[in-house]
């Protein structure tokens, strides 16, 4: 438990880093929302000043951060200025299809690449082996936004596809079956996008710690015993190679993340992408605050999952706990 | 491998120097709109007219026709090399006017189509070239700087100095970086000058790459320092400052240079990605991620495939400086063990 209370206090005080660089750069910033505002000759310098009292701008630095940690500690994450509604609500309404989405991505992503990473260590430095390793270098040198929009380009013009949303207009009518095949025909483009962006690079990771655990005696004593070579691989080898698998799927997903939101941006999935981005280009900071605050929970709950995930698989962590009582 | 080493260097060597004498190589004005010519294809290179066979490339008019353009065969334009045309700068400094190439008035040589303005797309990728591989090159050195001087402070001087860094650098490791990216920009202006605009985004890339360059240096530094030759220069009572010169910084040296070129493609690709969006480089200096945002309707990138050329130059840039990487690494492992 120790090594999870540490992983813990770690998490946490991530968290209050991530929200401290935040406050910090609204200070920074130069301008604010109501810089348009009083261009606007029908809004008199009075209005704006009593808008900013509501909103609590004309608040010390530290006093305005308090009383967000106040909030956020009750889920209140301000108040959006340009939708005139709590964040909250808001963020929460688009991060349902972002967990969406990304689980999906995530759940297809290594379901793919365990095994061709698997494999293609098995057959090191064979033909198979160089082929999936130029085709990973290949993706992984290739940027972002051309994978997303040459997908785009492809599903648009040949119209195999819905683009945009999560359902179809008319879906309304729909039988709840219907319905449901409605919204996986939508989610189809920005997972293949998601999956494209992140199997290359967990794929490479596979391989390299499955070639090395077939280089550990354990596994050439295994083959001495006559144990088959895919229950060699499945039963004694990943195992072996568990440990820095798992490492790599917490370390993964600040990159699937920060894909998914490109994806959903290219792809018009409403999730926290396309809101963020809205929320920046309109400068309506508590709402940018918020959704990067969510992304960075994101990240941090996934990694506690993969602590956990790393206790119940490697003994050696557990030992270590026992030895340190 | 010696000869493919040199092959590749020739070729990212041919790529920067191409960007750079854009107004030479570019045919026309990046920024010179034909209101008669909105998203035209690119000019079709021909050998074969009417009169029978020609020795010099040419190309037809692009007239309006029935169905979007069509080409007026009635008048060739013959393709010249070295031509004078619109006035541009050669490396931003010595005006001049001489093309690669061109064809003569009133005809108009697109090899990549046109815009929604009727902009030379073909112009367009080569300028907005120098702008998105500039930033690039500019953030890597921002976040190499600064990820050094970091770095050599925490391996250096230790204890709480390199908690407190290294700490800090894993905050900035931790964070999907796309949405701490819109996060920073959120807080700066959105309507900046193009020249403004640019600083701030290679600084805003930049420095929120420091943290994986630290902790590399971070590690060379800690095993330099416990080397024997460094102890013994420390016991001869040389400086901080002449070990991090003479021990430190050229073993340091050789692992930031793989790391600028595995970052050069990676801040490319940031600028590209921000200017997609519209919080980057604004019109009408052309950079590859602003070509790239009229794709974001639908009917544009369906109908106007050729508007995509800014991806080709952007994956071409991008697999050279992967491959540059990859010799980089190997050349230098080899070298270092």
């Amino acid at each position: 438990m120790k090594f999870l209370l540490r992983r813990l206090i770690r998490a946490v005080l991530l968290m209050v880093g991530v929200s401290v660089l935040c406050f910090l750069f609204t200070e920074m910033a130069p301008g604010s929302f109501f810089d348009e505002m009083r261009l606007n000759p029908q809004i008199s310098p009075e209005t704006i000043a009593s808008l900013r009292l509501r909103y609590g701008l004309d608040q010390p630095l530290a006093t305005r951060y308090l009383h967000w940690v106040k909030g956020a500690a009750h889920a209140d994450f301000g108040y959006s200025i340009a939708y005139n509604s709590p964040v909250a609500p808001l963020l929460w309404e688009r991060a349902k299809n972002t967990l969406l989405l990304t689980t999906v991505g995530m759940a297809f992503t290594w379901a793919l690449s365990l095994p061709i990473g698997v494999w293609s260590a098995s057959r090191h430095d064979r033909l198979l082996d160089r082929a999936v390793n130029a085709g990973t270098s290949l993706l992984i040198s290739i940027p972002e936004v051309v994978i997303g929009l040459t997908l785009l380009a492809i599903v648009v013009r040949w119209r195999i596809l819905p683009v945009g949303g999560i359902h179809s207009l008319d879906s309304d009518g729909l039988s709840r079956g219907a319905r449901v095949l409605d919204t996986v025909r939508h989610l189809v483009l920005p997972v293949t996008a998601l999956v494209l962006l992140e199997t290359s690079i967990i794929v490479r990771h596979v391989r390299t710690s499955v070639v090395e655990a077939l280089q550990q005696p354990a596994i050439d004593a295994a083959r001495g015993f006559g144990i088959p070579r895919l229950r060699l691989l499945w039963r004694h080898v990943l195992p072996l190679a568990a440990s820095p698998i798992i490492s790599l799927f917490g370390f993964s997903l600040a990159g699937l993340i920060s894909g998914s939101l490109l994806v959903e941006v290219i792809s018009g999935w409403p999730g926290l992408g396309p809101l963020i981005l809205d929320a920046t280009l309109s400068r309506d900071l508590s709402l940018v605050i918020g959704g990067t605050m969510l992304s960075a929970v994101f990240m941090v709950g996934g990694n506690l999952v993969a602590d956990v995930m790393l206790l119940a698989t490697d003994p050696r962590i557990r030992i270590e706990e026992a030895d340190a009582h | 491998m010696r000869t493919r080493t040199r092959a590749l260097i020739v070729l990212a060597i041919g790529l920067h120097l191409i960007l750079l004498f854009a107004g030479f190589i570019a045919p026309s004005d990046p920024a010179a709109q034909n209101r008669r010519l909105p998203y035209a294809p690119p000019n079709r290179l021909h050998f074969h007219g009417v009169d029978g066979w020609h020795v010099r490339p040419f190309v037809y008019r692009m007239v309006p026709g029935a169905d979007g353009y069509e080409e007026d065969r009635s008048q060739v334009f013959p393709v010249h090399l070295l031509v004078r045309g619109a006035s541009h700068h050669i490396v931003g400094l010595i005006a001049s006017n001489w093309h690669l190439f061109g064809v003569d008035e009133p005809g108009q040589i697109a090899l990549f189509g046109t815009d929604g303005f009727g902009r030379d797309e073909f112009s367009r990728v080569l300028y907005g070239g120098q702008i998105s591989v500039a930033a690039g090159i500019a953030a890597t050195l921002i976040a190499l700087c600064a990820g050094t001087l970091v770095g050599l402070l925490a391996g250096f001087y230790g204890r709480w100095i390199d908690e407190s860094l290294m700490a800090g650098s894993e905050l900035f490791l931790s964070l999907p970086w796309l949405y701490f990216l819109l996060g920073v920009r959120a807080f700066l202006p959105l309507h900046l000058s193009p020249v403004r605009t640019f600083f701030l985004l290679t600084g805003v890339i930049g420095l929120i790459g420091w943290a994986r360059p630290a902790r590399l240096v971070r590690g060379i530094v800690l095993s330099v320092r416990s080397r024997n030759f460094v102890l013994a220069a420390q016991g001869f009572g040389a400086s901080d400052i002449y070990i991090i010169r003479r021990h430190i910084l050229p073993e340091v040296f050789a692992v930031l240079l793989t790391q600028a070129a595995l970052l050069v493609p990676r801040y490319i690709a940031a600028e590209v990605t921000l200017s997609f969006f519209g919080l980057g480089v604004s019109e009408p200096v052309s950079s590859w991620g602003n070509m790239l945002s009229a794709l974001q309707q639908y009917s544009v990138l369906v109908s106007y495939g050729w508007l995509l050329a800014p991806i080709g130059a952007l994956v071409i840039t991008s697999v050279i400086y992967a491959l540059l990487a990859d010799t980089l690494r190997s050349h230098l492992e080899f070298h270092s063990t």
